[in-house]
């Protein structure tokens, strides 16, 4: 973050002002000045829309008209026993969960690989990057024509591999449409955490590395034992990152499924969309996107702790 | 002796073998929009039972017939012409915001600075799948369906939080005696700001500029909430949302788009990644 070169003063010639101070000294008034219309951003396009959610969602409001009335837990208690919405907050952490399983492997792996010195390095590590940063829903939609019902080149190679005998319709059976979006969600998420893992592994200090391989462990105990051990707390942060953004996702499976086949890939985001806009109940919609509130808080509340204890032990 | 060289040898191809998998993993649907975007229809729908047909490859001579017809029979440039409108003014409302509020967090809100700041990156992990419902009812109040204004005024929700982050690491690094020299030589707080500080942080607003118009490039949900209308698409709705007739995909010009539009943001945006990432993950990973 820290701009590399040492930074050289500019030439000011000395001021010649007259000893009276304006606002542009006190600095009493000049920061919260300058912070004002952040914070006016902020409060008024952040955080009253977001108490709006939390009060829609004990309304029956509708899209297009205004009216707002109260209804209580009325919405929850349909929720409840709504087992679409069971589903879809089942899915939400299944995703969430096996996703960054999958890349805290992954990204683990290649952060090593590209840690290791070889030839190509830097084209590799760019290329790597591309998942991430390319927007997501155009290579989710790449994603689509891949795993086509009749031109998938999935189907073409496995058969041509001799492993596959009848037919994978991806997203026409639940199972493989699960596949499908986890793929995609692990596809997308792990260069991000291979890069903060990367900058965590070249912060164990070197001596470290050095007095282990001077005792003789080889690869594997100085993976398990030294390297895995240290690079815990990046590894969680990465993770945790990673979870916010599969927990929040929409595109992935809105443009991958649209929730289905038969609503069984729904997840929190996409009812919520389906109930509150398509649906038109504003006040159901808001209902199901509340549940994500928890699960964000409890990964926010990780983050800044492993944050914090990662801060203490550099 | 033997076994060793033997070992490092074994070890050597299996980084090789790794560093191509994960390549070839990352890589693969860039490399099929590209392939899908410049092959002739005979080519392209051939159906993956028959074998003999190897889709991995052209078969039939290249054509530029999908990108000709993006180009001239779909409003691919208008929803180009309509990001870029929406990403300039979303980036100038961030500059203006974001600049000042970073420098005043780092430099002259004392002990408040460090919570106000958490507080404010806190609010970037509020997310738009939660908020777009109650900005639903709030752009229809205002009458701004199908506006791209909407858009304006809602974008900057998550590009604010994050860039103010990003500007007040940037702000903390500007070594003080640099402007506490320009205060003694005579000059305000607010000319100091002006002559030393902003000069040194343009690499700062540099990287805020990438990322707060890169964010607007990918951003679906509120864009598919607020517009409906066809030519009031951004590239990111249009694009995935409007290039079907009926319940027909045309996968030659959609992966064209979907190439075209990709790759160039993906190339800019990961010469930026580093301090995206450094900036998320600020305290955490000291790199």
């Amino acid at each position: 973050m820290a701009l590399r070169r040492p930074a050289e003063a500019p030439f000011l010639a000395p001021a010649v002002r007259p000893g009276r101070r304006t606002v542009a000294d006190r600095e009493s008034i000049l920061g919260p000045l300058l912070l004002a219309p952040a914070l006016l951003y902020v409060i008024l396009l952040v955080g009253v829309p977001f108490f709006m959610a939390i009060l829609l969602s004990f309304s029956s409001a509708v899209a297009g008209g205004l009216e707002f009335s109260w209804v209580g837990f009325r919405n929850f208690q349909v929720l409840l026993s709504d087992s679409q919405f069971h589903r879809a907050l089942q899915n939400t952490l299944r995703f969430m969960l096996v996703s960054q399983l999958l890349v805290m492997v992954l990204a683990t792996a290649a952060a090593h690989v590209l840690d290791a010195a070889f030839v190509g390095k830097r084209l590799v590590r760019s290329l790597l990057l591309l998942p991430w940063a390319a927007p997501v829903a155009l290579s989710s939609m790449a994603w689509v024509w891949i795993f086509d019902s009749t031109f998938s080149v999935i189907n073409w190679t496995a058969k041509k591999l001799g492993l596959l005998q009848g037919w994978w319709y991806w997203f026409g059976d639940p199972g493989l449409a699960t596949v499908a979006i986890l793929t995609v969600h692990v596809w997308r998420t792990f260069p991000f955490a291979t890069v903060v893992i990367l900058a965590g592994m070249s912060a164990i200090p070197q001596e470290i590395k050095e007095a282990a391989l001077m005792d003789g462990a080889g690869f594997w105990r100085r993976l398990f034992h030294v390297n895995l051990p240290m690079l815990l707390p990046v590894v969680a942060v990465a993770v945790l990152f990673g979870l916010v953004f599969t927990a929040t996702d929409f595109s992935v499976v809105w443009l991958l499924t649209r929730g289905g086949p038969y609503n069984s890939t729904h997840v929190l985001s996409t009812l919520a969309f389906q109930r509150g806009v398509l649906g038109a109940s504003l006040g159901q919609g808001a209902a199901v996107a509340i549940f994500l509130l928890p699960i964000l808080l409890v990964v926010a509340v990780l983050l800044l702790r492993v944050a914090r204890r990662a801060e203490v032990g550099a | 002796m033997r076994g060793r060289r033997l070992g490092r040898l074994l070890r050597r191809t299996l980084l090789y073998a790794a560093a191509l998998a994960f390549t070839l993993f990352a890589v693969f649907p860039f490399y099929w929009m590209l392939i899908t975007a410049f092959k002739q229809n005979r080519d392209l729908y051939v159906g993956a039972t028959n074998l003999q047909h190897i889709p991995w490859i052209f078969n039939e001579p290249p054509t530029l017939h999908h990108v000709r017809l993006l180009f001239l029979n779909t409003p691919y440039f208008l929803w180009l012409r309509n990001t870029a409108f929406v990403g300039a003014l979303v980036v100038l409302i961030t500059l203006l915001v974001a600049v000042p509020a970073g420098y005043s967090l780092a430099r002259l809100a004392g002990r408040w600075g460090e919570r106000l700041g958490i507080g404010i990156f806190l609010t970037y992990l509020v997310p738009p799948t939660l908020l777009f419902l109650p900005f639903a009812r709030l752009v229809s109040w205002l009458g701004l369906q199908n506006s791209l204004w909407a858009l304006v005024v809602v974008y900057p929700t998550f590009t604010v939080p994050f860039c103010t982050w990003l500007m007040m690491g940037f702000f903390r690094s500007v070594p003080r005696e640099l402007e506490e020299q320009g205060l003694v030589d005579g000059y305000s707080r607010l000319a100091v700001i002006g002559k030393v500080v902003l000069p040194l942080a343009i690499p700062g607003m540099l990287t805020v500029v990438i990322f707060a118009f890169t964010l607007v490039l990918q951003e679906f949900i509120y864009a598919l909430t607020f517009i409906s209308q066809v030519d009031r698409m951004t590239i990111s709705l249009g694009v995935p949302v409007a290039l079907v007739r009926g319940d027909v995909f045309y996968w030659g010009s959609l992966m064209a788009a979907c190439f075209l539009t990709s790759v160039p943001i993906a190339v800019v945006y990961s010469a930026f990644m580093d301090r995206f990432i450094a900036g998320l993950t600020a305290g955490a990973v000291k790199g």
